[in-house]
C-alpha cells in the first residue's frame, strides 16, 4: 500500500485533532493552527487526487481492522479527491478573506470556539465526501449540521440566533427523513457498506421484491437531502442564514455545506441504489421540476432583495436549482454538468461573498444598494473581484459559469426529448434574470458618486491574506473557465468509477 | 396486507410516531414543543430499528457462558445504530435547547412567531 493512500484518513483525523487542540488555545493561536491544518488538508487532497489519477482506479481504505461486511471503510476515487481538493481550497480562501470580520463580529473569548467549529466542519465535509458507509454518512451529516449552526449563531445578534434556529429546524427535519430512509434501506438490504448494499439492491430489483418500500426509501432520502441542501420550496432558511452570519461562515455555508449533501445524494444514487433504479422511480423528474422552478424563483427573489448579501444568498437558491436540474436530466452528461456546477458555484459564491464584504466595508457597512454606489472605486480589488464573480455567474465566456451553462445546455440536448425545451427556455430566462441583478449591482458599484458624498476619500486597503484569497479565487475561476476540458474529463471518469 | 399489519405492529407504531414528531417539529410555534417533536421523531426511528433487529426467542448479543452459536443472539448492528443515533440526537437536542435559552433571554418568549415580531420591532426602533 502506498503512503499517499493514507492521506484521506489523515486529513479527516487531523481536522478533528486540531479541533480538540484548539479548545484551550487563545483565538490567534487557534486561527493559526486552523489555517495550517486547512492548508495541509488541501495539499494532501491534491496529492490524493494525483495518486488516483495516476493509478486510474479507486481504492477503499479500511478503518480499523475489520474486513468488508463488518468494518467501516472510506473510498477514494477521482470525484471524491477532486471535490475534497476544491472544498479545502475554498475553505482556506473563505477563512483568509473574512478573517478581519471573524475577529470583529465574534466576542473575543469565543474566537477559538469558531475555529473549533471550522475544524469540525471540514472534517465532517471530508468524511461525507469519502465515506463508504451509509450510517457514517448520517452521523457526519449531523456533525456538519451542528458545526454549521454553531457558525451561524456564534455572532450572537438577535437576527443570527433566529437564522440559526430556522436553519436548525429545517436541517433536523431533513436529517430525520434521511435517517428513517437509511433505517429502511438497511432493513431491505441488510448492509450498511455501499458496495454490499448495492449488490443486495441489484438482487432485489431483479427479483422485483420490495418495490413499494424501495420507492418510499428513494423519496424520503431525496427529500431529506434536498431540504438540507435548500432546494427551492425548502429554501426559506437560506437568506437569513447566509445574510446575518459572519462573512466567512456565509461563504463556507453557501459554497460548501449545502453542496456536500448533494454530493452524498449523488453518491447514494450511484453507489447504493443504482442510477437505473432511480430513473425508473421517476424521482429525477421531481428534482428536475423543482430545480427549474428554483432557478426562476431564486433569481426573482434576488432581484427584489434590497440587501447585497441577501441578493447573493437568493442567487444561491437559483444555483442549487441548476444543480438539481442537472441531476434531473437523468443522463451521465447531466450529472457531470451538475458536479461541474457544484465546483463552479463553490468557487464563485465564495468570491462574491468575500468581495461583497470588501465593498460593504467601503460603504459604512450599510449593505443597501444606495450606499454601495461607487464602492468599487473605494475598494478597487473587491470591485474587480465582484465583477469577475458576477460575470461568471451570468455566464460570460472565459469564466467558470459559462462552461457550466454550456454543459447544462448540451447535456439537455442528449436527454429525454420532453425535457429539452423546458431546460433550454428556463436556462436562458434564468441567465437573463441573473444578468439583471448581478450586472445591476456591478453597474451600481462602478457608478461614481457625483457630489462629495458621505464616503468621499474613503480608501479601503485589504489585508494581505484577504487580497491573496480574492486573487486565488479569481484565478481558480479562470482556470475552471479556460481549462474546463481536463476537469470535465476527470468528472466523467469519476462518475464511471462510481458505477 | 391484513395479517402483516399485526406482525409489524411495532413498525407501524414507529411510523405513526415519526409522523407525529415530524409535524410537531415542523409546524409547532413553541420552541420547547418543537424540541419534544424532534425527540419523538428520532425515538420513533430507534423503535423502528430496534423492532427490525429483534428476532423472536433470541437474546441480546452479549456472550453468555462462552456460547458463540450465532443462532442464540439477535442482530447486534441495529442496536449499535440505535446507540449511535441516541448520541447524535442528544447532542442535537442540547444545541436546540441552548439556542432556545439564548432566544428567550433576548426576546423573553418561546413562541417563534412572537420572537420574529419582537425582532422586527427592535429593528425598526434602531
Amino acid at each position: 500500500m502506498s503512503f499517499v493512500q493514507n492521506f484521506p484518513c489523515f486529513s479527516i483525523v487531523l481536522c478533528m485533532v486540531a479541533g480538540i487542540l484548539s479548545t484551550p488555545m487563545k483565538g490567534k493561536q487557534a486561527k493559526n493552527l486552523t489555517l495550517v491544518v486547512v492548508t495541509l488538508v488541501a495539499l494532501m487532497s491534491i496529492a490524493t487526487l494525483g495518486y488516483v489519477i495516476g493509478t486510474g482506479e479507486s481504492y477503499t481504505y479500511m478503518m480499523g481492522r475489520f474486513p468488508a461486511p463488518w468494518g467501516n471503510e472510506i473510498r477514494v476515487g477521482i470525484l471524491e479527491a477532486l471535490t475534497a481538493t476544491v472544498f479545502a481550497l475554498v475553505m482556506l480562501f473563505s477563512l483568509l478573506g473574512g478573517m478581519d470580520h471573524v475577529f470583529k463580529d465574534i466576542n473575543e473569548s469565543k474566537i477559538n470556539l469558531y475555529f473549533i467549529l471550522v475544524d469540525l466542519l471540514l472534517s465532517s465535509l471530508l468524511a461525507i465526501i469519502y465515506t463508504n458507509d451509509l450510517f457514517t454518512g448520517y452521523v457526519f451529516v449531523e456533525i456538519n449540521t451542528i458545526a454549521a449552526c454553531g457558525m451561524i449563531m456564534i455572532r450572537e445578534s438577535g437576527r443570527s440566533l433566529i437564522a440559526a434556529t430556522r436553519y436548525m429546524v429545517m436541517s433536523l427535519i431533513g436529517s430525520g427523513l434521511f435517517l428513517i430512509s437509511l433505517a429502511m434501506l438497511y432493513d431491505i438490504t441488510g448492509h450498511l457498506l455501499m458496495e454490499d448494499a448495492h449488490e443486495a439492491m441489484i438482487r432485489l430489483t431483479q427479483s422485483g421484491q420490495y418495490e413499494i418500500p424501495l420507492l418510499v426509501i428513494i423519496s424520503l432520502l431525496t427529500v431529506g437531502l434536498a431540504i438540507k441542501s435548500g432546494l427551492y420550496p425548502f429554501h426559506s432558511w437560506m437568506p437569513d442564514a447566509y445574510g446575518y452570519s459572519t462573512i466567512s461562515s456565509s461563504s463556507i455555508l453557501s459554497s460548501l455545506v449545502s453542496k456536500s449533501y448533494i454530493i452524498l445524494l449523488i453518491k447514494i444514487f450511484y453507489r447504493v441504489i443504482g442510477f437505473d433504479t432511480i430513473i425508473t422511480s421517476k424521482i429525477v423528474n421531481v428534482l428536475f421540476v423543482f430545480g427549474l422552478i428554483g432557478m426562476i424563483m431564486g433569481s426573482v427573489s434576488a432581484i427584489m432583495a434590497k440587501d447585497i448579501y441577501k441578493m447573493i444568498a437568493y442567487s444561491s437558491v437559483a444555483q442549487i436549482g441548476y444543480v438539481y436540474m442537472g441531476i434531473g436530466l437523468a443522463t451521465e452528461a447531466g450529472m457531470a454538468a451538475a458536479i461541474f456546477h457544484i465546483l463552479t458555484h463553490a468557487i464563485t459564491k465564495s468570491l462574491l461573498f468575500l468581495s461583497a464584504k470588501g465593498l460593504n466595508d467601503a460603504s459604512g457597512r450599510k449593505r443597501v444598494y444606495p450606499a454601495l454606489q461607487g464602492a468599487a472605486f473605494r475598494n478597487p480589488l473587491a470591485g474587480a473581484a465582484f465583477a469577475v464573480g458576477s460575470l461568471s455567474m451570468v455566464g460570460i465566456p472565459m469564466l467558470a459559469g459559462f462552461i457550466s451553462k454550456i454543459l447544462f445546455a448540451t447535456s439537455a440536448l442528449g436527454s429525454d426529448p420532453k425535457k429539452v425545451l423546458p431546460t433550454l427556455i428556463v436556462l436562458s430566462v434564468s441567465t437573463i434574470l441573473n444578468a439583471v441583478y448581478f450586472l445591476h449591482t456591478v453597474v451600481r458599484i462602478y457608478t461614481p458618486v457625483g457630489e462629495p458624498g458621505e464616503f468621499k476619500g474613503v480608501r479601503i486597503h485589504m489585508a494581505v491574506g484577504a487580497a491573496a484569497a480574492l486573487f486565488c479565487l479569481i484565478a481558480l475561476n479562470f482556470v475552471l473557465g479556460l481549462y474546463s476540458q481536463p476537469i470535465t474529463d476527470l468528472i466523467q471518469q469519476g462518475i464511471q468509477m462510481f458505477a | 396486507m391484513g395479517p402483516n399489519l399485526w406482525v409489524n405492529v411495532e413498525e407501524i407504531a414507529a411510523v405513526i410516531l415519526f409522523g407525529v414528531g415530524f409535524t410537531t417539529l415542523l409546524l409547532h410555534k413553541n420552541m420547547i414543543k418543537k424540541i419534544i417533536g424532534l425527540n419523538i421523531m428520532d425515538t420513533a426511528v430507534y423503535l423502528f430499528l430496534a423492532a427490525m433487529g429483534y428476532i423472536d426467542g433470541r437474546v441480546a448479543p452479549i456472550l453468555v457462558n462462552g456460547n458463540t452459536d450465532v443462532n442464540l443472539y439477535i442482530n447486534p448492528i441495529p442496536s449499535g445504530l440505535v446507540l449511535t443515533g441516541i448520541v447524535v440526537s442528544v447532542s442535537v437536542t442540547a444545541l436546540m435547547l441552548s439556542l432556545t435559552i439564548r432566544l428567550y433571554r433576548k426576546y423573553r418568549s418561546l413562541d417563534i412567531d412572537e420572537i420574529l415580531i419582537r425582532m422586527q420591532r427592535e429593528e425598526l426602533k434602531k
